[in-house]
């Protein structure tokens, strides 16, 4: 690793928006692992689904404020292709 | 296939540059027990096992790819201002000479990674035994590992992974049930 240029200051708002979504996200991985030994419970699905809906919105939103989160068909590009853009992970 | 999301699966961060740590963490990243080794375990296990337990053993090895980057970048944040007097005061300097601060596969020895360390061996239930196992090995590594480390940024991160490990050896049982009653 060499050194690293600095990585522009990014906003209060960007960490607060994408614990948010690390948080949803959890739940989703934890139903995910249930669920796959678990595959008939019925609670477990209902709550699955609802969260789904909810990391949808929120990084529907993130992607359109701080750029994409996934470079494969969910969020669209602006007028650069936006992926190549930093932060990326380990740099925040 | 796989997509790439461009987040950690959980927050990491340091408190201090902290070589030592990161030589430390090498075991989590390239050693026998540490998160490589998990998901590649898992993955080739898909391949010969019945079709119940194939989800469980692909979500389970992509989230240990999403462990191995929550190491990576634990370890590139703890060196990335070290000078090469600290790295070599840390024990890094034989990584030093050979990689700079370059990520590698190696446990906290320096020891290159191999795939000598895994298994698929054929048989559902002989795997599971060994997942059971490599979770409680990886859980307990988690634990040496916040036992040595004085950063309260770090250990939060590390006891993230630690519980993890937990789930994966409880999901990793249940699928050892599953495989007995379809016997």
């Amino acid at each position: 690793m060499n050194q690293q240029p600095q990585q522009p200051q990014l906003p209060p708002e960007y960490y607060q928006r994408l614990e948010e979504i690390q948080a949803i996200d959890f739940i989703l991985i934890e139903l995910n692992l249930y669920l796959d030994t678990h595959p008939n419970d019925q609670e477990a699905i209902n709550q699955f689904n609802e969260t789904v809906k909810k990391s949808i919105k929120l990084k529907m939103k993130f992607d359109i404020d701080f750029g994409l989160l996934i470079n494969f068909g969910r969020g669209f590009t602006d007028c650069s292709w936006e992926w190549n853009d930093t932060p990326w992970p380990w740099q925040v | 296939m796989w997509f790439y999301e461009k987040k950690l699966l959980y927050p990491v961060r340091v408190s201090t540059c902290n070589p030592m740590l990161a030589k430390f963490l090498l075991e989590l990243y390239g050693g026998a027990d540490g998160e490589l080794a998990a998901a590649l375990r898992y993955m080739n296990q898909r391949y010969s096992v019945p079709d119940r337990l194939i989800s469980l053993l692909t979500d389970v090895a992509t989230e240990e790819l999403a462990h191995l980057e929550m190491i990576a970048t634990m370890i590139y944040k703890l060196t990335k201002d070290a000078t090469p007097d600290q790295l070599k005061q840390a024990g890094l300097g034989e990584h030093y000479v050979n990689h700079d601060r370059a990520l590698f596969y190696t446990n906290a020895a320096g020891v290159p990674f191999t795939a000598a360390y895994i298994q698929t061996k054929g048989d559902p239930i002989a795997d599971m035994y060994d997942n059971i196992a490599a979770e409680e090995k990886a859980r307990a590594t988690y634990q040496w590992m916040i036992d040595l480390s004085d950063d309260p940024d770090l250990n939060d991160s590390l006891r993230f992974l630690r519980e993890r490990e937990i789930i994966h050896s409880q999901r990793f049982r249940e699928a050892l049930e599953i495989l007995k009653e379809g016997q």
